[in-house]
This record gives structure tokens, sequence and C-alpha cells, in this order.
């Protein structure tokens, strides 16, 4: 048994980190939080040079050909130092390329999105909170008509992988040039969300799943939430470790110590959740969909209960602006909402076990 | 990342299923001679006792985390007899092999291998809880004895225990935890007085035992004088590498959605609920989470890596995941958690036998350093914040 990290692995964990650390230390993310689109060019360029844009991409599309769980251990880094951009909607729409696309759209988009060149993004939601390819309604034609809402970065995208009704996927090109973009007051401003409008867009059928594309979204937000909440407990510990009342430490009050113990043999046995589900997105067939369903509901939720016991441990100065943590506090919020929320993902996973069924 | 064990050890699981088909059947279980006699084939297998030497009735094989964990698999999956339980084979003997004299290792541990004696562990006392290394009991050497006076609880067991191993306030001038011995003592002298506690769920499984002027001869000493503090942590460290085991809290969960199964909630079964069904999806996040998590920790310890604080916080996760469980439970069975459930002959046991886990649950947050113990370890060690200034939390 070898259930652990391959030295591949740890090692391209450290580069993403060492990246963020020098790219993205805390009053440059607040810059980018308050920023007037979220995104930061100059952090996105150099994500795509140290590849990290291009994990799954295959290497002949100039991508470096890993797997969903190179993917996820890299999503935690870059979810533990709250990187903002349109990371998430990217990778899911060169992955949805990658599985359904034909040679032309690979060759074509592809090496771009390895690099960076180009900004791929999702539109899956529709109104009433509908995320799962079953409840989708727009139809899947060659010129959509209707509306997606909560895209992530739809303004700087160059193309637009789209749910569409029956659980299909199409593919939008440019669609600056045939998509209406109304922003959003994104909660979350390291995740800018937008609602979109499809009026004669047109639109290119994908092959693929939408099934799959749902799961792996699942398990990078999994991914994600785990490294965020590492990085709370994180910053809550050196907190504790450094400020002073009543002559001490407050880390060495019980009250505090106890808390932090909590909040972190809440999360960190989780890590191994999301290793699992990603794994079994690679190899597993039988359990993917259930363990995506899984990690995404535990550790988000997870995320946002390490966030919130953390924000209190600090007392005020967290409720401020300038203190960084509700980044992460608001990160855990999209991390629980974005895909569908834990109660609808405990759902799936109550069908997808198969419990009603006698044992 | 590989979940197999590999071909090598796939070979091995071949081999102790061929051991066991050939040496056990499940009738067997009913009669002592034969349970004996398998446990003796399968330790000269080399499947029993395997960090034991030859000499003292072990198999001494080399340690290897996976060809046990295979070893435990295919035993338990037919119920064939593992090594003896009890305090003896799981702390006494440890410890012996670490701190023990000769003499003491090749008199104590052959009979307590084979089952022949049982030995209860002497910690806590009424005023020593989780502040163990506060015990009063005292011993005095006179001549070539060591005169025992004072007061044990929460003895698991002790009325059937031939022995003791027990922690003795032997200095009493020096400081706190300077002035323990580890000494030996027999149950079976006049003096020893157990007597049973009844529990919250109507059983005694464990007692008070006092002592007034016991004897035990001057060398069954386990260390030095004023080390006994240290020796115990040799004891105690192989208690809390035993909590953890996710397998059992995986069966525990299994049952908890046949009873979602079997009972009903607004005139339909339990399990088609929506609220019962988030609520088994959120045991069952953190039931997953812990399994994984030590497929990480033993995949860690394996390549000889450390696999960080995650180590200092199993016992509190799985306390956490029986109390998650419990409460669930305690819903579905509705009016059964109304009764006590009382093994007589004759009596037919409904699902009030939750009450027995609801309990355990609350022992398990209890037992071998409290949760609030626990969070200190974590919080301490795990997580690395000041030591609270009058604690002994370690």
């Amino acid at each position: 048994m070898n259930f652990d990290l391959s030295e591949e692995q740890s090692a391209l964990q450290d580069s993403v980190g060492r990246l963020l650390r020098n790219e993205l230390e805390q009053t440059r993310l607040l810059e980018i939080f308050d920023s007037e689109d979220g995104h930061d060019v100059r952090l996105w360029r150099a994500l795509g040079k140290l590849g990290v844009l291009g994990l799954m991409i295959d290497e002949k599309h100039g991508g470096t050909g890993l797997k969903m769980l190179d993917a996820a251990v890299v999503t935690e880094i870059l979810g533990y130092h709250g990187t903002p951009g349109p990371y998430l909607g990217h990778v899911a729409a060169a992955l949805a390329i990658s599985l359904g696309g034909n040679d032309a759209q690979k060759e074509r988009w592809l090496p771009r999105l390895a690099d960076g060149d180009c900004v791929g993004t999702v539109a899956l939601a529709e109104s009433g909170d509908a995320w799962q390819p079953d409840e989708w309604a727009l139809p899947g034609q060659a010129a959509l008509n209707g509306a997606k809402r909560n895209v992530l970065y739809p303004g700087q995208a160059d193309l637009m992988v789209v749910g569409v009704a029956g659980g299909g996927l199409v593919l939008v090109e440019n669609p600056a040039q045939s998509v209406e973009v109304t922003p959003l007051p994104s909660l979350d401003a390291t995740r800018r969300i937008a609602h979109v409008t499809f009026r004669d867009t047109p639109a290119v059928p994908l092959g693929g799943s939408a099934g799959r594309l749902r799961d792996a979204l699942l398990v990078l937000l999994a991914a994600d939430a785990f490294g965020g909440a590492r990085r709370c407990i994180d910053m809550a510990v050196d907190y504790a470790l450094t400020r002073e009342q009543f002559g001490q430490v407050i880390g060495a009050f019980q009250g505090l110590k106890h808390q932090l113990a909590n909040v972190a043999a809440d999360v960190e046995p989780a890590r191994g959740l999301y290793w699992y589900a990603a794994h079994a997105y690679d190899a597993v067939p039988d359990d993917a969909e259930r363990m995506a369903a899984l990690a995404k509901a535990h550790i988000a939720e997870r995320f946002l209960h390490a966030a919130r016991e953390t924000t209190q441990a600090h007392g005020g100065i967290a409720y401020t602006w300038e203190f960084p943590l509700h980044v992460w506090l608001k990160r855990a919020v999209f991390d629980r909402a974005y895909m569908g929320s834990t109660s609808v993902h405990r759902a799936r996973v109550a069908d997808l076990s198969g419990w009603a069924q006698a044992g | 990342m590989d979940l197999s064990y590999g071909v090598e050890y796939e070979a091995f699981r071949e081999e102790v299923r061929a051991f066991i088909a050939e040496n056990w059947s499940r009738r067997d279980a009913r009669d002592p001679q034969r349970v004996t006699a398998f446990r003796l084939r399968a330790t000269a297998a080399g499947y029993l006792y395997r960090n034991i030497p030859r000499r003292f009735g072990g198999s001494e094989q080399p340690a290897d985390v996976l060809r046990a964990q295979v070893i435990h698999e295919e035993f338990s999956a037919v119920r064939a007899p593992m090594e003896i339980a009890g305090n003896g084979v799981r702390m006494l003997v440890p410890t012996l092999l670490e701190c023990g004299a000769s003499w003491q290792q090749e008199k104590f541990i052959p009979p307590t291998v084979r089952g022949e004696v049982d030995w209860a562990q002497g910690y806590s006392e009424p005023g020593s809880g989780s502040d163990l290394a506060s015990v009063r009991t005292r011993g005095e050497l006179v001549g070539d004895e060591w005169i025992v006076n004072g007061q044990k609880i929460w003895t698991s067991r002790a009325q059937l225990c031939r022995y003791m191993f027990a922690l003795v306030r032997t200095e009493p001038d020096a400081p706190k935890h300077q002035g323990i011995s580890y000494l030996l003592l027999d149950l079976h002298q006049p003096g020893v007085t157990v007597r049973p506690l009844k529990q919250i769920t109507g059983q005694s499984t464990f007692n008070e035992v006092f002592f007034d002027d016991v004897r035990t001869p001057a060398d069954w000493i386990v260390g030095r004088r004023g080390e006994g503090w240290q020796v115990s942590r040799a004891t105690l460290k192989h208690e809390r590498t035993g909590i953890g085991n996710a397998e059992t809290y995986l069966e525990q969960f299994a049952k908890l959605v046949n009873v979602a199964r079997s009972t009903a909630r607004n005139g339909r079964p339990a399990i088609e609920d929506p609220i019962v069904r988030d609520r088994l999806a959120e045991i069952e996040g953190y039931l997953q989470a812990h399994r994984y998590s030590t497929f990480r920790q033993l995949s860690m310890n394996l390549a000889g890596r450390n696999p960080g604080p995650v180590t200092t916080m199993n016992k509190l996760v799985v306390t956490n995941l029986g109390h998650l469980i419990a409460a669930l439970a305690q819903e579905l069975i509705g009016d059964a958690s109304l009764l006590l459930p009382v093994y007589e002959p004759g009596r037919k046991v409904g699902n009030e036998r939750w009450m027995n886990q609801f309990f355990g649950s609350l022992g398990i947050a209890i037992a071998g350093g409290t949760s609030n113990i626990q969070r200190n370890i974590i919080g301490e060690r795990g997580l690395g914040l000041p030591r609270d200034r009058t604690g002994d939390a370690s």
C-alpha cells in the first residue's frame, strides 16, 4: 500500500507554494481582492509558465499530461494561498475540451489554455440553484438563447463551455462577441462571477460527459477547501503564538487551545478524503461520482466551519477588511455554494450509496 | 498512489487464508482447548505475537505493518482467534520487552501470552485521573519486600486478574514525576480487596482495588525506583496506538444504516427520510475522511516518514464519530431508547442494544485520556501551542 503523494507530487506542491509565497503575499492578495476585475495577469502568466494551468492537458497539446490527483494537490496549495483568478473555470473548460473536443478544437484551444495565453470558463448554473446536469434547461442548439448564472470570469474568457438541457455540453468560442455579461458583486472577490445571457449565440456541441466534468469540479473544490481550511488554522495558530493578553500569549489559554484543537481535528483527516476522491476520479470509476460528492460536501463544510471558528478566535482584528482572514471566510462560502450546496451533495451521496436496498 | 497491498502481500494473504481454512472452523470457537491449540499453531506459523521473541512464546517476526494488517483482516473475517485480549498482552508485555529485567521477561511473558494469567492495570486513583502523576498509593521498601497501601480505581476485570502492574509512590520526597515506581503485584494475597463498580450500563466491568499492607518482592519493579512514570509512558504509548481503528466504525456505520432501513419515520422506512439521509451522509464524510487518513498514516509510517500532527488527533476523531453515530441511533430507535438493555436467558434484546453504543461512546471519550486531555495534546504537540503551565498533558 502506498497511499501517499509521490516525490514528484510533493515537489510540485512545493514549487507552486514557492511561487505563491513570492507573488501573492498578503498585501498583494488584498490589492487583487479590491481590484476592478479580480484577475492579476502577471500572476496568471506565472502560473501558466509553471505549468499549473495545463496539468491535465496532454503533452501533445502543450500540457503536462498529469492526472486529477496531481491537479487536486496543486489546487490545495492554490486554496491555501487564496489564489485569485479564473483557475477553476479555466481548468474545467480545458478538461471538457480534452474529454469531448474534436482534434481541431483541441489543437486550437488546448495549447493556449495550457500556458494561460487564453482563459476558459464554464457556464453551468441556471436559476433555482440548478447546478446539476439533469437540472439544466437551456436548449442545446447551434444558436443558444437563454441564460446561465454565476459564471466565473466570463468577461475575461476566450472560450466558454456551456451545459445544456439533457446534460450535454456545447462550446462557445470568443464569447465576448456573442454573450452578454451582467457583472455581480462577488462576495468572494478572488473568484468573480457574473450572469450571462445568450442571444443567438453560436455554439458547437462537445462530446464527453457533463457528469464527469461536474465530478472534476467537485474534487477540485474539495481540494481548494482543504487548503483554505489549513490556512485558516495556520493563521490562527500564528496569531495565538504572538498575541499577548493577561501577560501571556493567548495560545496558552486552554479555551483557545481547545477551540483550535477541535478545528484541526475536524479538518486534518480530510486530506486523505480529497486524495482518495481524486484517485477514484483517475482510477476507480465505480467510486468516482460518490466520492467526489462526499469529499466536496464534507470538506467545504469543514472549511466554512474552520473559517468561522478561526475568525472568532482572532477577535476584532479578523472582523476588519485589512486583515486578510476574511478572504478565506469568503472563499469557504464560495466553495460550499458553487456547484451545489452541502445538502445537495449529501443527498446525492445517499442516492449513490444504495442505502435503501436491503443489506 | 496505490491502494492495493501489492503482489507480495496478496500472496501472503492467500497463505493466511489457506492456513485458516486448514486449521479453523467456526465450531471451534465454542471449545477453549481448540481455541488454545489454534493460537499455538497460528503463532508457530508466524501470525500471532509477532513482536514477541520465540523464547517467550512469540513468533518473533520482523516488523511489517502490512502483514499484520492482512492477518488482522483475514482472521477477523472468519472470527478466528487473534492474540489474547487484555492488558497483559496489550500493555504489560510490550512494557517488559522495552524496560523489564530479563528474569521478569522470562517469568511473566510466557504465561501471559499463553493466556494463563491476566493483568490488571493499576494506574488511576480516586484523586488521580487525568493528572495521573499525582498517584498517592504508597510503597515502602521493608527488608526485601515492598509494602503497598492505598487504592486504585477503574481497574478493568480486576476480579479475574492474577497480577497487577501499578504506579506506586515510593519516593515521597521526590518531585511529583520522579517519585513513582512501576511495581508488579500478585493480587491473590491477603490485604487485596476488589470491589466491583456498577457502571451506567448496569454492568460491572471495572473495579476499585484496595491495598492494605500488600506485599511484593523488592525486585518486582520494572525500571529503577522513581522511574515508574517513564516506564508507564511506554505502556500508554501502546494503548493510544490501539485506538483509532477505522474498520470498527465502518462496521458500526453499516449497522446504523441497517437500523435506518428497519425503523420508520412518518410512516415510511427511515432510510427514505431526507433528514436521515443527510445525517448519514454527514457521518460518512467524517468516517471516510478518518479511513483515508489512517491509510495515509500507515503508508507514511511504512516509508519511515512522519505523518505530522494528525497522529495526535486520531482518538478525538473517533470519539467524535462515535458521538455522531450515537446521536443518530437515538433518533432512529425512538422509544426503544426508553429501555435498558438487559441480557438474560429468554429475554430478547431489541434496538435498545444501541444504548450500549450510546454509553460506550461516552466511555471512549473518557478512557485512555479524556477528550479534553486529547485537546491539550493536539494543541501542544500537534499545533505547537505553549504548554499549560500547570498541566502534565503528556
